[in-house]
């Protein structure tokens, strides 16, 4: 295969057409001491495709890759196992495409595969209604927190101690130019920040946001939050990192919450190195008119058949400019697909089963990983991840795991840097790829960095 | 009649320190079937000239401006179950919202009826 089919009379005839002799002449505009003399020192020059390749498979062979050890990391991302249907489906020529269409109504399997995707968001979340999806669920977040600014007009947020620090980091970011304020926390071990959020919502809140696992894997019921939102015109916004909880757990939705937002990777997605991932985006039906992003509806044709539209646009900057709900004008197309599909193989009945055997799974495992000298599981509940206390500082323990080709979790002093005791916290996720012998091997390996 | 319009296609119907607002049959009717209509809440304070409501049809969403500056006393609750009342009686029940005139003087600068009529005319 030729990538560089320029050849020197092509370039000889294309520079005589714009009348210059060489190359060079065209970068007469950049001063002098901008440009290159020599070639850059210590790069080497190109190379064939074939070294290239050795070259990089080496340094990829340095990695330790997710599927060959024993792995425990979660903490927003989670490793699951995706059935090679999921991933032949999506490849598809009908289908593949990482975008959302623009002219929509002459793709119609690509709008029905939509419509199938937000009833499943929604029916997930326990909500009337769910976008096309967004970028990711920490964007996803933001929106839902924008959204309720717009709908209660006020511009405080009180966010949960146990929402996972990169959403947070991402609503400051954009809280900055909103002029929007954030109330954040660090979590603690020993409780949630519950009791503290509820005594705080006043008549200048305008939400509440709080993550469904949390961040430490702690479950609570979100009845007693939602009613105080309510009393006070607030909106209560959860945010799901891990939807396949949502097979075993009560939706946010059924217990009152406004906005459910959460990450959809875990469904059907890979990790892939952090993205892309697939946002969701749920809520109820009254607020359909103040949410972001694309919509598909369904609807009949003028011959009364069945059809999909997308719908409502008029929220979307394309028709309402800078008074849209949003600056997304996109869909995750092609993650959304994958989360469908995989959600669509499974059936309620599967993604129950699945959730039980997560739960199983990660129950065996802190059984067994409490039974380590000093080390403790802080969680009451939890789903397929919690959170263990150590005796010591959990970063370096992770780096003496993973020197034994375990990756033991995601220490909390990764996440909350420089903060006291949080530090010799590890959280752990064990889904259903993890083997009676992983949890084995991890405990093994654990007892012995901390004896 | 108290009747005011604005080159933004609102009407204000004056009545002593109270008026009424809404958008004009040319607006209707350039807009098309209205299917969606955002009115304010009692008590919001608006400004001449400032975003008050939403219009949106199948064509279009447009904002509505406040003819002159006030306090709204009542939203017209009856376009929400039935927004294309301002698509058939835009100037009269499909009225968008009610407000308390915090500066009467700022209708000196708005259209009578022939003049709007005029305004209209030469678009």
């Amino acid at each position: 295969m030729r990538y560089l089919p320029l050849t020197q009379p092509d370039r000889t005839a294309m520079l005589a057409a714009i009348g210059a002799t060489n190359i060079d002449d065209l970068f007469v505009d950049v001063p002098i001491e901008a440009r290159l003399t020599a070639a850059i020192a210590e790069l080497p020059l190109h190379q064939s495709e074939m070294a290239v390749e050795r070259h990089f498979s080496a340094l990829a062979r340095q990695n330790m890759a997710a599927s060959h050890h024993p792995f425990f990391l979660g903490a927003g991302a989670y490793k699951h196992h995706i059935p090679a249907s999921v991933d032949h489906l999506i490849q598809r020529g009908e289908f593949l495409t990482a975008y959302t269409p623009y002219q929509p109504e002459i793709a119609q399997g690509t709008l029905q595969m939509l419509f199938e995707f937000q009833t499943q968001v929604a029916r997930l979340f326990g909500c009337d209604v769910a976008n096309a999806s967004m970028y990711d669920g920490s964007t996803a977040c933001w929106e839902a927190v924008g959204m309720a600014g717009r709908i209660s007009k006020r511009k405080k947020a009180l966010i949960s101690s146990g929402l996972h620090p990169h959403y947070v980091s991402v609503c400051k970011t954009m809280a900055k130019y909103t002029g929007d304020t954030l109330d954040t926390a660090l979590p603690c071990f020993e409780a949630t920040d519950s009791a503290r959020l509820i005594d705080m919502i006043d008549s200048e809140t305008s939400c509440v946001v709080v993550q469904y696992p949390d961040i430490l894997g702690r479950i609570e019921d979100m009845t007693a939050m939602a009613a105080k939102c309510h009393e006070a015109g607030a909106l209560l916004i959860a945010v799901v990192t891990e939807p396949v909880a949502l097979g075993a757990l009560k939706s946010p939705g059924e217990m009152g919450a406004d906005i459910v937002v959460g990450e959809g990777q875990s469904i059907g997605v890979g990790l892939q190195f952090g993205g892309p991932y697939v946002g969701l985006f749920a809520c109820k039906e009254k607020f359909v008119r103040q949410m972001p992003g694309r919509l598909c509806g369904e609807t009949i044709d003028a011959e009364g058949k069945r059809g999909f539209v997308l719908t409502l646009s008029t929220r979307e900057q394309h028709i309402r400019r800078e008074k849209a709900t949003s600056n997304i004008c996109t869909n995750s197309g092609l993650c959304a697909l994958a989360f469908s599909i995989h959600m669509t193989l499974l059936g309620e009945c599967g993604l129950r089963e699945l959730a039980h055997i997560n739960h199983a799974t990660a129950c065996a495992a802190a059984n067994r990983l409490a039974e380590i000298p000093g080390v403790s599981v802080i969680n009451e509940h939890f789903f397929n991840e919690f959170t263990l206390k150590l005796p010591t500082e959990a970063r370096p323990v992770v780096r003496a795991l993973a020197d034994r080709k375990i990756l033991g979790g995601v220490s909390l002093g990764r996440l909350y840097p420089d903060n006291g005791e949080l530090e010799r916290g590890l959280v752990v996720a064990v889904t259903e790829v993890v083997t009676p012998d992983d949890v084995e091997a991890f405990a093994t390996a654990l007892q012995e960095i901390l004896s | 009649m108290n009747r005011y319009f604005t080159v933004e296609h609102e009407w204000i119907e004056v009545d002593g320190e109270s008026a009424t607002v809404g958008i004009t049959d040319y607006a209707q009717s350039q807009l098309g079937d209205i299917v969606f209509v955002e009115v304010p809440s009692a008590n919001t304070a608006v400004s001449k000239g400032g975003d008050a409501a939403v219009v949106e049809s199948v064509k279009a969403a447009s904002d509505v401006y406040a003819p002159v500056s006030g306090t709204v006393t009542q939203g017209n609750a009856a376009l929400e179950g039935d927004p294309a009342l301002v698509n058939t009686d835009p100037e009269g029940a499909g009225w968008f919202f009610k407000l308390r005139l915090s500066d009467p003087g700022e209708l000196d600068g708005l259209m009578n009826a022939a003049a709007y009529q005029a305004f209209v005319e030469g678009l």
